[in-house]
């Protein structure tokens, strides 16, 4: 193991994380909504803000699916070290992390069941850029409509008719995160 | 400096209780099952409540707690000074200084923002158990939106009393899917859900969280010829004069004298520290009991 899996964790953990959190719920509740995580440096190519989440959410109980370039020896010792989680493949993945062309396809992920539909993944997607203009969303969290550059669209239209099953996201671009639950209705 | 992790739980649990509600702000009105923790009080005094809300602190939070609007009741006092001692965190009575306010059974009368966060306790989050016991049946019941039950309940109260008899705990439809129990809050509270802050609802000894993400569709069941309406006692408050607040009737002595007053303590105390006096009030002194 190398000595930079050692480091870059929260400096105080108790309340790193819970500044952490409450920029995610922020986001998390208000769809589209772009808000800052900081206090972590985890390894390339993980972002800022992909760190913190991970720190913040992950820990024994939540199987992480790392995808494609996330899927390296310095992240998993970075998660490992920090965060106790067990790396799954993305049917068992509570977390799943990586760019949105490695992450798909979004038929691997599981979704909830009727009875549970909390029992879903959530995609932590790093994208290149984070702004507020594209795509319109309207749902739950937004008074009236917010905007939020997509990778696509048709995916989350897919995923929202399946609603209350689901798939959410976080968006993720060096330190700042923003969120789309499965409620959210996005046009193109 | 106190002996306790910041906010008294440990991290593992507080990481568990922030998985279940994002989870429950992205199912709006679904009840999240939780591994509810004992917490240093009995079952039934805010224990959800309270994970939820120490899960959700910030150092730099301002904390108001209410118990049926007051501020000044052991519940809420003994809830403030366990966040103080554990928490650190500021405390205040003012609704508008207020970022985190854990509430038992009243949305305080003054217009929440999006800059507040409403922490509801919660006793029994099912809005079925009273009319079918078993959890695996209502948990099919919601996972096939049916509701029937609840609609003959509601006529039920309609053929025996002439109207909706429910006064609180009123059911709610959220974003047309979920009937969520918005806990005990009087039905005059009801309208006010679809608001600017995040609300979070906390059920301890059943285990169950759950969330109205800002400007949630939140929908008080009712009949076409029977339409729901938000109902106070028809008076005005006797302390402040107040008109559109949620009155709480108190009896004064032994001949049958009573007097009503705003359960918003705070709504109440604003009003006449701003000059309004009701009928049995007394101009407003500060400091004054």
């Amino acid at each position: 193991m190398q000595t930079e899996a050692l480091t870059g964790g929260f400096g105080d953990a108790p309340v790193d994380a819970a500044r952490a959190f409450r920029g995610a719920m922020n986001a998390m509740a208000r769809p589209g909504r772009i808000e800052d995580l900081t206090g972590a440096e985890p390894p390339a190519p993980l972002s800022v803000a992909a760190g913190v989440l991970v720190l913040t959410l992950c820990d024994a109980e939540t199987p992480v699916y790392l995808a494609g370039d996330h899927d390296a020896p310095a992240v998993r010792e970075w998660i490992t070290f920090h965060t106790g989680a067990p790396f799954s493949g993305p049917d068992r993945a509570m977390f799943a992390l990586g760019t949105w062309h490695a992450l798909g396809p979004l038929e691997a992920y599981p979704v909830g069941t009727p009875e549970y539909p909390d029992r879903s993944t959530t995609l932590i997607v790093e994208v290149p850029e984070l702004v507020a203009e594209g795509a319109v969303l309207r749902g739950p969290g937004i008074r009236d409509t917010a905007r939020l550059r997509l990778p696509e669209v048709a995916a989350f239209q897919r995923n929202a008719k399946a609603f209350p099953l689901g798939l959410d996201f976080f968006f993720t671009c060096g330190d700042r995160v923003a969120a789309l639950p499965r409620t959210t209705k996005v046009e193109g | 400096m106190n002996e306790y992790n910041f906010a008294y739980l440990d991290e593992q649990t507080k990481r568990m209780i922030r998985r279940a509600i994002l989870k429950g702000l992205a199912i709006p009105g679904y009840q999240v099952p939780f591994a509810s923790r004992e917490m240093p009080m009995p079952y039934g005094w805010g224990t959800g409540g309270v994970q939820v809300s120490a899960a959700t602190l910030v150092p730099e939070d301002r904390m108001k707690v209410i118990d049926q609007g007051a501020d000044d009741t052991t519940n809420a006092v003994s809830i403030r000074k366990f966040f103080e001692r554990t928490a650190g965190v500021e405390t205040t009575e003012e609704t508008g200084r207020a970022t985190l306010i854990q509430t038992r059974h009243r949305i305080p009368e003054e217009t929440l923002t999006e800059d507040q966060i409403l922490v509801y306790q919660v006793p029994i989050p099912e809005p079925l158990r009273f009319l079918e016991p078993r959890e695996t049946e209502t948990r099919k019941m919601h996972s096939l939106e049916e509701y029937g039950l609840m609609h003959v309940k509601l006529y039920e109260d309609i053929s025996q009393h002439g109207a909706i008899a429910t006064s609180y705990a009123y059911p709610v439809k959220v974003e047309e899917r979920y009937v969520m129990d918005p806990s005990p809050i009087p039905k005059f509270d009801n309208p006010k859900m679809e608001m600017a802050a995040i609300q979070l609802f906390g059920a301890g000894r059943e285990q169950r969280i759950y969330a109205l993400p800002p400007w949630c569709e939140v929908v008080s069941l009712d009949f076409e010829d029977h339409p729901f309406e938000p109902s106070k006692a028809e008076h005005e408050c006797d302390l402040c004069g107040a008109e559109d607040s949620y009155l709480d009737e108190v009896i004064v002595d032994d001949a049958g004298g009573r007097m009503f007053v705003c359960s918003d303590t705070d709504y109440c105390r604003g009003r006449r520290a701003a000059g309004h006096v009701g009928a049995q009030g007394v101009p407003y002194e500060e400091g004054a009991a």
